[in-house]
């Protein structure tokens, strides 16, 4: 029977924790950071480095590596940008650590900020997520009452500031030059790379953005070491990593898993079965943007590089589950409808591509679909792939093109009666 | 146009960024609030103003966001989420069941001002879905009679919400 391993939420399991400053800190809090404050900036680097931590937004990115390409003797001032604009359907990881946990994810950053040299902190949100901003707000509040920020931190020299940002309703905003772009009081636009953020992000200033679930595993980085950390996972995959778990299971919820954990087990043990005792009709892994693995091919650890094994990914742990009664091409068409209503518009095949392909399935889910159409909608899925500024295109592509590879029967069943 | 207290926030909230445009998208926040829940080409002048940049500009990132507003929304603003895990589970059955009862489609205010109803994309809280957002605060798991049961509450203005203010808004303890 898989069971949850509890590091990031092993006071949030505790019956009673409120998740306050004073509940955080009888259960250890704050020790990771008094004892980075007396580390070399560098030194938290390297440890993160080693720990082979990688971003839990949803490229994996290894996260020491990021911070190591900080352009160094700018001149400028450096930045550690969160990312909290939580949008991809199929997540709730980072709110569910605001409203319950908030003070880890603090620790974590404020170590980040300073490994990185960061003195002013921005911690993007998104828009809709008040009650959470509001716990967020009160665990910062917290710490500048008790000296964990402000012009000397935890009685170190070291000055931090952290200030909440509200998103405004624009999913694009969670790709990361977007979101610096809103940041800056603009639209939220992804930006042309080179130069990357590193260099020149908020502001013109080298800046990291980073995920909050990432920054919440550098306390017991820090604490236990890396080695500790690499443990709890296969090789290149360290950690535990918290799963978001929804659609037709029975037990929905936020679980914390260690990496490379049995996909079925995760939806059969954690999840607790298909809902209502139905079959199992297909899985998205990783959030809507990733495609799609019919119940034959769940049989797979749960990390980065066997999903991309299995050609798909596990993007930020949200896993979706539908069942026998699901209408697939109902169902991605709603998925093409949502990348079609974020597109920012700015590159053609995504602005274009995305509408076409709703429009085409429109005429699916209307029982109007032809042989001909099919072909089309696989060929524009196609045309987006890899030619677009951000992975947004991809985004789209990649649900569309799984579905029809792996369900054609069910898009057929969708023709209209004279072909 | 900020009332006194409104503008003691905005300066809170200008002093919080290096360049006053930063804070953009927080004064565009605080300007809808000081408004009853929406925007008009004064307020984006006046916002242009605060933040030193172009009313154009303002225009044009206010128009990229939808939390953003520019005509009066109802007392009661309902965000039903219809996006694939909560459809999974009814989302679109509640959707339907709120246009039915109040007699309103989604994307628009009640003639009397008391509810707007919009569809919304994913909020965030796929596994405890379906998921309604009534003005600032999260429904969870919703099923027809739970929504019957806020609506009722609504309707009869006996629901107690929580007060609209943005985390940014009050002025830090330090
Ligand atoms: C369209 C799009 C949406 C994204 N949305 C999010 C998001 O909501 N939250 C997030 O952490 N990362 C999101 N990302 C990934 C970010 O661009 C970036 O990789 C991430 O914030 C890096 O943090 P990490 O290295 O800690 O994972 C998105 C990327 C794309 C292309
Ligand atoms: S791929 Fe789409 S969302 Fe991304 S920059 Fe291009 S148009 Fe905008
Ligand atoms: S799908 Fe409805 S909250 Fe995510």
């Amino acid at each position: 029977m898989l069971e949850e391993t509890l590091v990031l939420f092993k006071n949030v399991r505790q019956p009673g924790y409120s998740g306050d400053l004073a509940s955080y800190q009888s259960s250890g809090g704050y020790s990771a950071l008094k004892k980075a404050l007396k580390m070399k900036p560098e030194e938290i680097v390297n440890t993160v480095k080693e720990s082979n931590l990688r971003g839990r937004g949803g490229a994996g990115f290894p996260t020491g590596l990021k911070w190591s390409f900080m352009a160094k003797g700018t001149g400028k001032p450096s930045y550690l940008v969160i990312n909290a604009d939580e949008g991809e359907p199929g997540t709730f990881k980072d709110r569910e650590i605001m409203l319950k946990e908030p003070h880890m994810f603090l620790e974590g950053y404020m170590i980040g900020c300073y490994a990185i040299g960061c003195h002013h902190g921005y911690i993007y949100v998104r828009g809709e997520f008040v009650p959470a901003m509001q716990r967020l707000q009160e665990a910062i509040d917290e710490c500048y009452q008790s000296g964990l920020l402000g012009d000397k931190i935890a009685g170190s020299d070291f000055k931090l500031d952290i200030t909440l940002h509200p998103g405004a309703g624009a999913y694009i905003c969670g790709e990361e030059t977007a979101l610096l772009d809103s940041l800056e009081g603009r639209r939220g636009q992804p930006r042309t790379k080179p130069p990357f953020p590193a260099v020149a992000g908020f502001n013109g200033c080298p800046t990291s953005v980073n995920n909050v679930e990432t920054l919440m595993n550098v306390p017991s980085i820090i604490n236990d070491g890396a080695e500790a950390f690499k443990e709890l996972g296969p090789p290149n995959n360290a950690g535990t990593h918290l799963v978001s778990l929804s659609g037709h299971v029975n037990n929905p919820g936020v679980y914390e898993l260690k990496m490379g954990v049995n996909l079925k087990d995760i939806i059969y043990d954690i999840g607790g079965g298909i809902l209502g005792g139905k079959e199992l009709k297909g899985v998205i892994p990783g959030g809507s943007s990733t495609p799609v693995l019919r119940p034959d091919e769940i049989d797979i650890p749960y990390d980065f590089d066997s999903l991309a094994k299995a050609k798909s990914m596990m993007g930020s742990s949200a896993i979706i589950v539908f069942n026998e009664d699901t209408d697939v091409v109902k169902f991605l068409y709603r998925i093409v409808k949502f990348y079609n209503h974020e597109s920012c518009g700015q590159c053609t095949p995504c602005r274009e591509g995305t509408n076409w392909s709703r429009l085409m399935l429109r005429q699916f889910v209307q029982q109007q679909g032809t042989p001909q159409q099919l072909k089309r909608l696989y060929r524009v899925g196609g045309n987006m792939m890899g030619t677009t500024l951000c992975p947004l295109g991809d985004a789209c592509a990649m649900p569309l093109r799984a579905f029809l590879e792996k369900y054609p029967e069910e898009f057929q069943a969708h023709f209209a009666e004279a072909s | 146009m900020f009332s006194p207290e409104g503008q003691k926030k905005a300066e809170h909230i200008l002093s919080r960024y290096p360049i006053k445009m930063n804070a953009l998208l927080p004064i565009l926040h605080l300007a809808q609030r000081e408004n009853k829940g929406y925007l008009t080409p004064e307020w984006l002048e006046h916002v242009a103003e605060v933040c030193e940049v172009p009313a154009t500009h303002v225009e044009g990132v206010a128009t990229f966001y939808t939390m953003f507003k520019f005509r009066p929304l109802g007392k009661y603003h309902l965000q039903i989420c219809t996006n694939i895990a909560c459809g999974l589970c009814g989302g679109e059955k509640i959707l339907e069941h709120v246009e039915q009862r109040l007699d309103l489609h989604a994307g628009h205010t009640r003639e009397d001002g008391q509810f707007s109803i919009e569809e919304v994309e994913c909020l965030g809280a796929c596994g405890y879905g379906p998921v309604m957002i009534v003005n600032e605060e999260y429904h969870e798991r919703l099923t027809v009679e739970a929504t019957d049961k806020i609506i009722d509450e609504l309707e009869k203005n006996t629901k107690e919400l929580p007060e609209k203010i943005l985390p940014l808004d009050r002025p830090l303890t330090a």
